[in-house]
This record gives structure tokens, sequence and C-alpha cells, in this order.
């Protein structure tokens, strides 16, 4: 697939490391956070597992804004800035309105800040993820990979330097998602991106640096990944390595379980 | 197969008819058998259609306002919190107050003339057009509201954007059941008090024993109805072509 352009992203300049300090969140009377501190380096991609429930989602929305941690938590940026308006945000839905052609998605933030809508960048982005013949077409028209490609076009499209993912793969058959996760690096690269994800080799290829979460309250666990530049070669014996060691994390985080005191 | 359905079930329905009305040996001024009832169709037939058109044209501006009105009282409701607590105990109390019974005192305010059976049909539709849609702003997709929120988008730009079309299909079950109970509005409305309309032609019909012209203006008012229901209906497909429910999708492919 060939390539328009990389212009960096410009809303908001550079992106930003992003801190999350003491951060303190409950859940049906659990905390799924106490005393959290997280560090997401700037232009990298960060990917985050774990077991269901240990608050993987919930990490994202906080960073996202769409959770507030109790004080003296906070989620700040390292150059200062407020987080607010410098995220995209992608889920392992694609969110895409039904009513809405592929354009029409793609150009959905613009109409809903009330600035003008540009066509011809939509239409640019969505040739860029090789849906340029199918721009008039409904979601309900396009297979699975196709939408998340809408999705992923309707994230360029935003131009934050900051992107949050919610395995936004993991619906999708092999290959298509080793497709698509080529086309994310690609397109979202400079780029601070944080992703959410339930597969070990998607993390080993895409993470330059890789967490995983466990326990109740949370706490980090990084794995050891190959030497190699984004996105990794699934069939890397390293990579495969790294899969099974970041496996066998998986399997002893778990062994501890999430109600452990 | 499909669109014989229809046709055979009104055959069926005439045949039972004839049937009763002939067998059970009925007086055609208890229940004048279906011919009887087309010829006095064919008979009366001018001054039928002048007042089924002032019904229909009742139940078509009840229908606008009703839907206008339930459209705006949804939309507000959903944006304005202090609405919410407010108004909308006072709309389902409001409920309580059998429309049928405003009859009398709205042909008092707005005498014998179309105004009257307006305001009762758009009364009547009012509700259901109301409630659905609001319950369909209500349920608007967690997710899209999340991604609005990223996006930066200003909540009246969410409703306009997100929300509303989202509780289109909501809406069109609501204009479906207001399709209804259009002609009941402006019926009740006719029969209080009113100088032309379907209702008022039944009365005068009764009024002489014309049973034979009661049913034919019943007949006429069951197309009627019939007509605005499934005119609706197609009119609502059309315009929502991506509700799942109301068009497959896989047609192109």
């Amino acid at each position: 697939m060939t390539l328009i352009n990389h212009k960096p992203p410009q809303r908001g300049l550079a992106p930003p490391d992003i801190d999350i300090a003491q951060a303190r969140l409950s859940y049906a009377g659990r905390d799924l956070f106490a005393d959290f501190s997280l560090h997401i380096a700037a232009g990298q991609w960060t990917c985050l597992l774990g077991p269901s429930g240990v608050g993987k989602s919930t990490l994202l929305r906080l960073i996202a804004g769409l959770e507030t941690p109790a004080p003296p938590g906070r989620v700040a940026a390292s150059d200062g800035q407020p987080l607010q308006g410098r995220i995209a945000y992608m889920a392992q839905q694609d969110l895409l309105l039904p009513w809405l052609s592929a354009l029409g998605n793609v150009s959905l933030g613009a109409r809903l800040r009330g600035e003008a809508v540009d066509d011809a960048l939509a239409h640019r982005l969505l040739d860029q993820v090789g849906l340029g013949r199918r721009t008039a077409d409904r979601p309900a028209t396009l297979s699975g990979g196709m939408r998340q490609r809408v999705a992923l076009a309707r994230t360029l499209a935003e131009d934050r330097p900051i992107v949050l993912m919610d395995e936004p793969f993991s619906a999708l058959d092999a290959v298509t998602r080793l497709r698509l996760q080529d086309l994310a690096v690609e397109t979202l690269r400079g780029r601070t991106i944080v992703l959410v994800t339930h597969d070990p080799l998607e993390a080993i290829r895409l993470g330059q640096k890789v967490l995983v979460m466990a326990g109740r309250p949370a706490r980090l666990i990084e794995a050891a990944l190959p030497d190699s530049a984004i996105p990794r070669r699934a069939d890397d014996q390293a990579v495969l390595d790294a899969e099974a060691r970041l496996f066998r994390t998986l399997l002893a985080s778990d062994a501890e379980g999430l109600d452990a005191p | 197969m499909k669109w014989l359905r229809l046709p055979l079930v009104l055959i069926g329905f005439v045949l039972l008819w004839e049937a009763i009305a002939a067998l059970g040996n009925l007086p055609p001024y208890i229940l004048p058998g279906p011919l009887r009832v087309v010829l006095a169709i064919g008979a009366h037939w001018e001054r039928l259609v002048g007042h089924a058109s002032v019904t229909m044209l009742e139940m078509a501006l009840g229908l606008l306002l009703g839907t206008a009105f339930g459209a705006a009282c949804a939309l507000t409701l959903a944006y304005f919190r202090p609405a919410r607590l407010w108004l909308l105990p006072v709309l389902v109390a409001s409920q309580a107050v059998p429309v049928f019974a405003l009859a009398p005192i709205l042909v008092l305010w707005f005498g014998y003339g179309i105004a009257s059976k307006v305001a009762m049909a758009a009364l009547i539709i009012f509700f259901p057009v109301a409630t659905a849609f609001f319950d369909g702003l209500r349920r608007t997709e967690a997710g899209w509201l999340d991604l609005a929120h990223t996006m930066g988008a200003r909540r009246w730009r969410v409703l306009w954007h997100v929300r509303a079309p989202a509780a289109l299909p909501a809406l069109a079950s609501g204009l479906r059941v207001a399709a209804a109970v259009a002609p009941i509005g402006a019926v009740v409305g006719e029969w209080v008090g009113s100088s032309a309309g379907l209702g008022y032609f039944m009365l005068q019909a009764n009024g002489r024993m014309q049973i034979d012209l009661m049913f034919a203006a019943l007949l006429v008012l069951a197309i009627i109805g019939l007509a605005l229901y499934f005119a609706l209906d197609a009119g609502l497909r059309r315009a929502l072509p991506w509700v799942a429910d109301s068009a497959p999708v896989k047609q192109g492919d």
C-alpha cells in the first residue's frame, strides 16, 4: 500500500508524554487502581495487556477524560497543556454511525465541532486506508475489516497527537488483523499510541513498550521486546520467542487471580 | 405470494360479511351486505368524497401538528434536565385525562370547524410520538457518546448529529402508532360537533336510518386509515434505509 504523505500531527503540535500519577478508581466497591502511576512515552506505541476486568479499558477511559480519577490522582501531559482536545479514540466496535456513508463517518468530528467539512481530506484518508472506491457506502454494506479501516480513517481525520485504541482489531480474522496492524503503524507514525489488546502477538508486533496489568488494585509488569522496528514480522523467531515469554507472564499473572488480597 | 396476502384477506373478509348478512337473515338496517354498501358508495360518491376530504385534511394536519409538538417535546426533554424533572411527570399525568372526554371542550374552544378536530387528532397523536422519540433519544449507544466526547463535540451538536438520528427508528414506530390513531381523533371530534367530515356523515345517516350509508362511510374511513398507514410505512422505510429491520442490507453484494 502506498502512502500519500507523512506529515506529523498538527493539532496540538508535537505529541506529549502522558503521566498518570496516584490514580485511584473504584468500580463496584473495589479498587481498580490505588496509587497507580504510569508514564507513557511520546511518539511510541505502548501496549497494555491483562486479564478481562483488570481495568485496561478503564485506564484508557481515564486518559481520554471519560472517567475522572479520585483526588489526588491526575492524568497530565508532559508539556503542561490539557489533554482534552488532543486525543483520538478507537474502540473495539468501530462506532460508525449507520446512517452516514463512509465519507460522512470520516468527517464526523468536524461536523460535531461545527467546523467546515473537508470532503477532499476525507476522500484522501479513505484512499489511504484502501477504501477510495467505497466512500459512498454505508457501514452495513462493508465487511468488519473495512469498517475498522473507516474507523482508522476517522481517527486520522481527527489528526490528534495522542491515539487511544481499545482492542480495535480483536474482532477481525487473523490476516485482516495483520494488514490493519501494519496500516495503523504506517499511518499513525509520530503519534503517542496507547493500545489495549488481548492478543500477545499483537502486543509484541506493535509495542515499543508492552505492559501487563495484573491484580486488583492493578500493578504493571513490563515485558521484554525484540530489538527491531515496528511493525515486527509475525513470523520472526525473535517475535515468536517474545510472544511465548509474554504468554508465560500472562499465565503467571492470571494465576494470581483478580480477587487476591 | 406476499403481495397476494392482503387481497386474499380482504376477499375472505367480504365473503364472511356476505355470509353473515345472508345466512343470519339479518335485515339490511342492522347489517347491510357488502354489495348494498358498495352500491351506496356508488350512489353517494360525491358526498362521500367531499366529507372524506375534510376528514383526511383533519387527519393530515393533526398528524403534522402532533408529530411536530411530540418531536419537539422529546428533544426538549432529552436536552434539558430541568424539563425532564418537571415536564415528564406532567406529561404522564396528562394521560390520565381521557382524550375523548376533552372533545366537547375542544369544540367549545375551537368551534365547529376543522380546528377542533385537528386539535383532537394532534392531542391523540402527540403522546405516542413524544414517548417513542424520547425513549429513542435516551438509548443512544454509549460508545457513540464517548466518541463524540473525545471529538470535543458540544452537547446540542451531539443531540443533532448523533442522538436524534439514532432515535429516528424509534420515532418511526411512534409515527406508525400515530397513523393508526389519527382517524380516531378526527372522527371523535366530528361526532361531538361538526358540519362536515365522515364522522358527521355517519351521524346524519344514522339519524335517517340509512344504515348502508353508515357502513359506506365506515368502509371509506377504513380504506383511508389503511392507505395512510401503508403510505407512511413506505415513506419511513425509504427515509431510513439504514435501519436493519426495514430493509435487507445484503442486497447489493
